[in-house]
C-alpha cells in the first residue's frame, strides 16, 4: 500500500505526464522563468522536490501560484522535461479539495476595472478555483 | 474559400475591434468566415493536466462543429487558439483523454461521430500566411503604412508549446513581421518579443504583472517602435494598463487600416 507522499507523488507524475528522472538539473528551466523572483521554489526545485516526495513544502508554497503558465520552460528544457506541467500538477492536488480556492467568486468585483478583458477572468477560474 | 471561425468570449465584449476588423478583412481578402452555432468559451488557459476533461469539452465541440462543415477551424484570439490547438493535439496523441472527452460528447454526438483531432486548427494569421498568402496582402493594400515602425508582440501563447503550436521557430519567429513587411511598415526586432507580459496572474499578483509588461513595453519602446502590434487581448490589456509608452493595437486593426476598411468598419 503506497502511503500518502507516495499517493501524491503517482497522481502528480500521471496527472503531468512527467519523468522527473530525464531532468539532469542543468536549471536552464527556471534561468529562463520570467517569475524566478517571485517564486521561493524554482521550476527545477519543482522536479526535484516531487521525485524525492517533498511534495507538502511544494503545496504549501505560494510559488505554485506564480506561474505565468507562459511554457518558455517547457521549450526551452533540453531534455524535455516540461516543468510548467508538474507546478500546474501540484497546483491542482491544491485548489482541487474541498473548500480550497486562491481566490473566491465574492473577491473579484473589487479587483476589476472596466477594461478587463473576460480572458483574464476566465482563466483565473482555471488556475485559481475548480 | 469558407472557414470556421471561433471568435470566442473577449472579441464580443472587450476585445470587439479585433473581431469587426478580422471580418470585414477576411470578406476583402475573399476568406467567408462561419461563426461556429453556438460556441463555448474556451476557458481562457489550456489546463495541461491530463485528467482535466469537462473544461476542455467546448473547444473539443467546436472542433467536431468545423470537422462536421469540413472546414478547418479559424481562431483571431492568441488565448483561444492555444487552448484550442492544444486541446486538438490532446484529441490526437493521449488515447485515454479523448475515450473520455467522446464519452461526454456521446450525449448529443452518435458515438459513430466520436472526434479524434481531424480538424486543422489555424491562427488568423496563419490563414492569411498559408492560405492568402503575404504576397496577395501586399497586392490588395490600399494604404500602406510606409515609414511606420512597428513591433511584433508574439508573447507565449501563439509560439508555446511549440512542438504543438507549429506556428512559427518559437525562439526566432518572423510571421508577425512578414505581415508588418506586406503592409507596408518597418518591422522592429527587440529582445523581449516572445516573452510572456506576465497576464495571467494580474488578479493575484498585479506587481509580478507590472514588471513582466513592462519589460515588454520598456524593450519595444528602446528599440524605436511606434506601434506594439498584438493578436492577444489580456497582452494588449496588461501592457496599456501599465503604461506602455508605445500604443499597443491588434494586428486586425492595422489589416483594415493598410486594406483601406478602417473607416468603414468603424461607421458599422
Amino acid at each position: 500500500m503506497l502511503n500518502k507522499t507516495e499517493r501524491q507523488k503517482e497522481q502528480i507524475l500521471r496527472m503531468s505526464g512527467v519523468n522527473p528522472l530525464k531532468c539532469m538539473r542543468c536549471g536552464k528551466c527556471s534561468g529562463t522563468c520570467p517569475s524566478y523572483d517571485e517564486m521561493e521554489y524554482h521550476p527545477h526545485q519543482f522536479v526535484y522536490m516531487v521525485e524525492t516526495g517533498d511534495i507538502e513544502t511544494l503545496r504549501n508554497s505560494d510559488s505554485i501560484y506564480k506561474c505565468l503558465s507562459c511554457f518558455a520552460c517547457v521549450d526551452r528544457c533540453p531534455r524535455g522535461v516540461e516543468p510548467a506541467k508538474i507546478v500546474e500538477a501540484v497546483r491542482l492536488t491544491v485548489i482541487r479539495e474541498k473548500g480550497v480556492s486562491r481566490i473566491t467568486p465574492n473577491e473579484i468585483p473589487a479587483l476589476l476595472d472596466d477594461e478587463t478583458p473576460q480572458q483574464l477572468l476566465m482563466s483565473a477560474m482555471r488556475k485559481y478555483n475548480k | 474559400m469558407k472557414v470556421s471561425y471561433f471568435p470566442g468570449c473577449t472579441l464580443r465584449t472587450k476585445a470587439k475591434d479585433l473581431d469587426n476588423y478580422a471580418r470585414k478583412c477576411a470578406e476583402i481578402l475573399g476568406v467567408e468566415l462561419c461563426e461556429i452555432k453556438d460556441w463555448q468559451c474556451c476557458g481562457g488557459a489550456f489546463v495541461s493536466a491530463k485528467d482535466e476533461v469537462a473544461s476542455k469539452l467546448s473547444s473539443v465541440r467546436a472542433l467536431a462543429a468545423a470537422r462536421d462543415a469540413g472546414q478547418p477551424l479559424v481562431t483571431v484570439c492568441s488565448a483561444c487558439h492555444n487552448v484550442i490547438k492544444q486541446t486538438n493535439d490532446a484529441m490526437q496523441n493521449d488515447e485515454e483523454f479523448a475515450a473520455k472527452a467522446n464519452l461526454y460528447m456521446s450525449q448529443d454526438k452518435d458515438p459513430s461521430e466520436a472526434y479524434n483531432g481531424e480538424t486543422e486548427v489555424y491562427h488568423y494569421l496563419e490563414l492569411l500566411r498559408d492560405v492568402v498568402g503575404f504576397d496577395k496582402i501586399k497586392e490588395a493594400v490600399k494604404n500602406p503604412l510606409t515609414g511606420k515602425k512597428i513591433a511584433a508582440y508574439y508573447g507565449c501563447m501563439l509560439l508555446r508549446p511549440g512542438k504543438v503550436m507549429n506556428f512559427d521557430d518559437p525562439e526566432n519567429p518572423t510571421i508577425i513581421e512578414d505581415f508588418i513587411r506586406a503592409l507596408g511598415a518597418e518591422p522592429v526586432i527587440y529582445p523581449a518579443r516572445n516573452e510572456c507580459c506576465g497576464g495571467y496572474v494580474i488578479l493575484e499578483d498585479a506587481k509580478s504583472a507590472e514588471k513582466k509588461s513592462n519589460k515588454v513595453s520598456e524593450s519595444a519602446a528602446n528599440h524605436g517602435a511606434e506601434i506594439i502590434v498584438t493578436a492577444c487581448p489580456l497582452c494588449k490589456y496588461n501592457l496599456e494598463k501599465n503604461g506602455s509608452s508605445v500604443p499597443v493595437v491588434y494586428f486586425t486593426e492595422l489589416l483594415a487600416e493598410a486594406l483601406g476598411v478602417k473607416e468603414d468598419t468603424d461607421a458599422e
